[in-house]
């Protein structure tokens, strides 16, 4: 959502400079795939979606009400290790660590 | 309030048992104090800085689990069902945005307060004021409820008054919190989420192995009772044939609970106790990682509560009502814990019908939210009310507390379980009262002091003034325990829609959004302030004449509409910065540093 200002690039001093601005749009990206699971678990699955999904069964639970009560609460947990992962590697990549 | 005086022997050893584990975990507490009290401000403020982070995750679990997480909300969700699931989704999905668009940032940024985010990012000391505020007023709200927590465990597991209880619960916090800064604070925090976790699971799992045989809550939660069917079909059948919705169906409008949803997952990233403990890890890298134990740890028991949430309700249904014969059970022929808790006042039933059956049906059983009891004894020894409703069958009034803190009776746990949660109801609210004292005193002692009215003062003396204003916290917190303002439940929704409707739109502004400037910001949470309290006052305190819920903007209670009032926060900041110059070049500057994790040193003192 930014637009480019001017002169904000600075260079960083001693190592190479590395591509910052592909590190902050690679960055988005992942936070976009992630907030949209990050929906679709909670606001989806338990809220929008909850009736249809009730139709299912997982085991003693309907599938819906199990994303409500259970299975959002999962997602997020995974959500932010995948993130943590994700990031630690993006780091890496381009020396930013 | 005095249960245990009808049954001496046996309970006596419950109070027993009580003494001894919450002086145990008390003297405990104290010990950590002393040990790790702090020398220095960045000792006091963030605890040194270098808390590694499956520390500062269970540090922060302890944090955000309260006493209403702890002792209200399992029992909560039991009377809501499926709506209870708001609070499952809301105080957990909070921490995904915070892990994602929050902590890495405000922790390279490196400094020691929210409100010295706000401040420097939007170059303007108005920016900081209007932060500072709304730190102070969504702590202090917090952190009145946390006190009264403890006076009421105290009250009902040790006989005391809640006013003796306050007034202990102060004494320790004030030890810990004054002495120790965040240093004291994030170990003794360790010590109480493992006092706390225990005491939760304990009771779970035995009641999931007794109904279930599951020994983890969460799958007996979908498992089959003995007769083989599934828990919560049961559950649903149970509740269909005493003229209740579905447990596992919605009651609120789907417009309402998505609202309330994002004001407590926006609310939770945006509160400022919560925030603080990520600038406690050495670095980016450990910040992230921190947010993800911390979610582990709260997970453990946000994925237990809805369990022990049916798990209760099919007990107490089952107790009360015989679903082979359809037909109430007699006061007579209850066990022994449902006359304890009656003599607690959590459990109340009048013979409106004169058969000595316990009709429970849909609808409230006394007139106003508490049953008044008085003088004497009914045709069966029940205790007589002053305000049942008679225009209402259900005869049954049920306080939604009793779900945990009876839980161990009701399924004839041993003394020594029932006495582990009082101690666990005590770390939850100490251990969040103090993370909101410090939020309070840090408010002060730096935003205040430090940052505005004497930039020259020295550490020492800013240390000073930190213990000094914690201490005066406490003891206004205290004073709200024992006093509390009839308005302090309604409240707490109130702090999650300011934190929701203030810091978390300023925050992703400013870290997402480069061209933001202190116009559009100040301009943002101004309004979205103003909105949200417009909003409580009108539809909540009813100030500007009687409302109901027909009146609600969209559909949306005063308890969602954080949600939109941060929309609203979003929308002005953005519309305002359009018109209005672009920020310095040197906090353009700040923006491009806080999005590289490189070279974030130790919280910084400036």
């Amino acid at each position: 959502m930014d637009e480019p200002i001017e002169n904000s690039q600075q260079p960083n001093k001693g190592k190479k400079a590395p591509n910052l601005k592909e590190y902050w749009h690679e960055n988005l990206k992942y936070l976009a795939v992630l907030l949209f699971i990050w929906f679709t678990v909670s606001f989806g699955a338990g809220i929008l979606f909850v009736d249809s999904l009730n139709q299912f069964q997982l085991g003693g639970f309907k599938l819906g009400f199990w994303f409500a009560q259970q299975g959002s609460i999962y997602c997020f947990v995974i959500l932010i290790f995948v993130y943590v992962i994700l990031m630690n590697r993006l780091d890496k990549k381009y020396g930013v660590d | 309030m005095h249960y245990f005086t009808d049954m001496p022997l046996l309970l006596m050893s419950v109070q027993s048992w009580t003494y001894i584990l919450v002086g145990l975990t008390f003297s405990l507490y104290i010990f950590i104090a002393i040990w790790s009290r702090a020398g220095s401000t960045k000792d006091f403020y963030v605890a040194g800085g270098g808390v590694s982070p499956l520390t500062n995750g269970i540090a922060t679990a302890a944090d955000w689990m309260s006493a209403a997480s702890f002792i209200s909300m399992a029992g909560l969700i039991s009377f809501m069902g499926y709506d209870g699931g708001v609070y499952l989704m809301g105080w957990t999905g909070g921490y995904v945005l915070l892990a994602l668009m929050l902590a890495p940032y405000l922790r390279k940024f490196g400094k020691f307060t929210v409100p010295d985010f706000i401040g420097d990012r939007y170059y303007s000391n108005t920016a900081r004021t209007v932060a500072v505020i709304a730190a102070i007023i969504v702590s202090f709200t917090y952190v009145a409820g946390q006190m009264r927590g403890v006076g009421v465990v105290f009250s009902r597991f040790l006989e005391t008054s809640v006013e003796w209880g306050v007034v202990i619960g102060m004494l320790i916090v004030f030890f810990y919190a004054v002495l120790g800064g965040m240093k004291g604070i994030t170990y003794t925090q360790v010590a109480q989420y493992c006092v706390l976790i225990f005491a939760f699971m304990v009771p779970a799992i035995f009641i999931s192995i007794q109904m279930t045989g599951n020994v983890l809550p969460q799958m007996g939660f979908g498992g089959s009772l003995e007769d083989g069917t599934y828990l919560l079909d049961k559950l649903d059948g149970l509740h269909t044939q005493l003229g209740f919705e579905e447990y596992t169906s919605n009651k609120k409008s789907m417009v309402d609970i998505f609202a309330i949803t994002l004001a407590l997952m926006v609310g939770t990233a945006g509160l400022p106790h919560v925030i603080v403990r990520f600038f406690t890890v050495p670095d980016v890298k450990s910040a992230r990682k921190s947010a993800g134990y911390a979610l582990v740890f709260i997970a453990i028991l946000y994925t237990t509560a809805p369990a022990i949430a049916a798990f209760a309700r099919t007990n107490l249904l089952q107790t009360v009502y015989d679903s082979e014969t359809q037909t109430a059970q007699a006061y007579q022929d209850m066990p022994d814990w449902f006359k304890q808790w009656e003599e607690t006042g959590l459990l109340a039933w009048t013979d409106k019908n004169n058969d000595g059956k316990i009709q429970y049906v849909n609808g409230s059983s006394i007139v106003g939210k508490k049953p008044i009891f008085i003088e004497g004894k009914g045709a069966h020894g029940e205790r007589l009310l002053s305000n049942p409703n008679i225009k209402t069958a259900n005869e049954l009034y049920i306080d939604k507390d009793i779900i945990v803190l009876a839980n161990p009776e009701i399924a004839g746990l041993p003394n020594w379980v029932i006495a582990l949660v009082a101690a666990g109801g005590l770390a939850a609210a100490l251990s969040t009262a103090a993370g909101l004292l410090l939020v309070i005193s840090t408010s002060v002692s730096h935003d205040l002091i430090k940052k505005q009215i004497n930039p020259d003062i020295s550490d020492k003396k800013e240390l000073l003034a930190a213990r000094i204003s914690a201490a005066f916290a406490v003891v206004v917190a205290g004073y709200f325990g024992i006093n509390p303002p009839g308005f302090v439940a309604a409240v707490v929704a109130l702090a999650f829609g300011l934190a929701a409707a203030s810091f978390f739109p300023a925050i992703v502004l400013g870290i997402f959004y480069k061209r933001m400037n202190k116009e559009g910001a100040v301009a943002g949470m101004v309004v979205g302030l103003l909105s949200m309290l417009f909003y409580m006052l009108t539809f909540k305190f009813n100030l500007f004449g009687e409302t109901s819920s027909e009146d609600w903007w969209f559909g949306v209670s005063p308890e969602g509409f954080g949600s939109i009032a941060m929309v609203i926060n979003f929308v002005v900041s953005i519309v305002i910065c359009q018109f209005t110059p672009p920020p310095p070049t040197e906090v353009q500057e700040i923006v491009e540093n806080i999005r590289i994790p490189r070279g974030a040193g130790a919280a910084q003192d400036h």
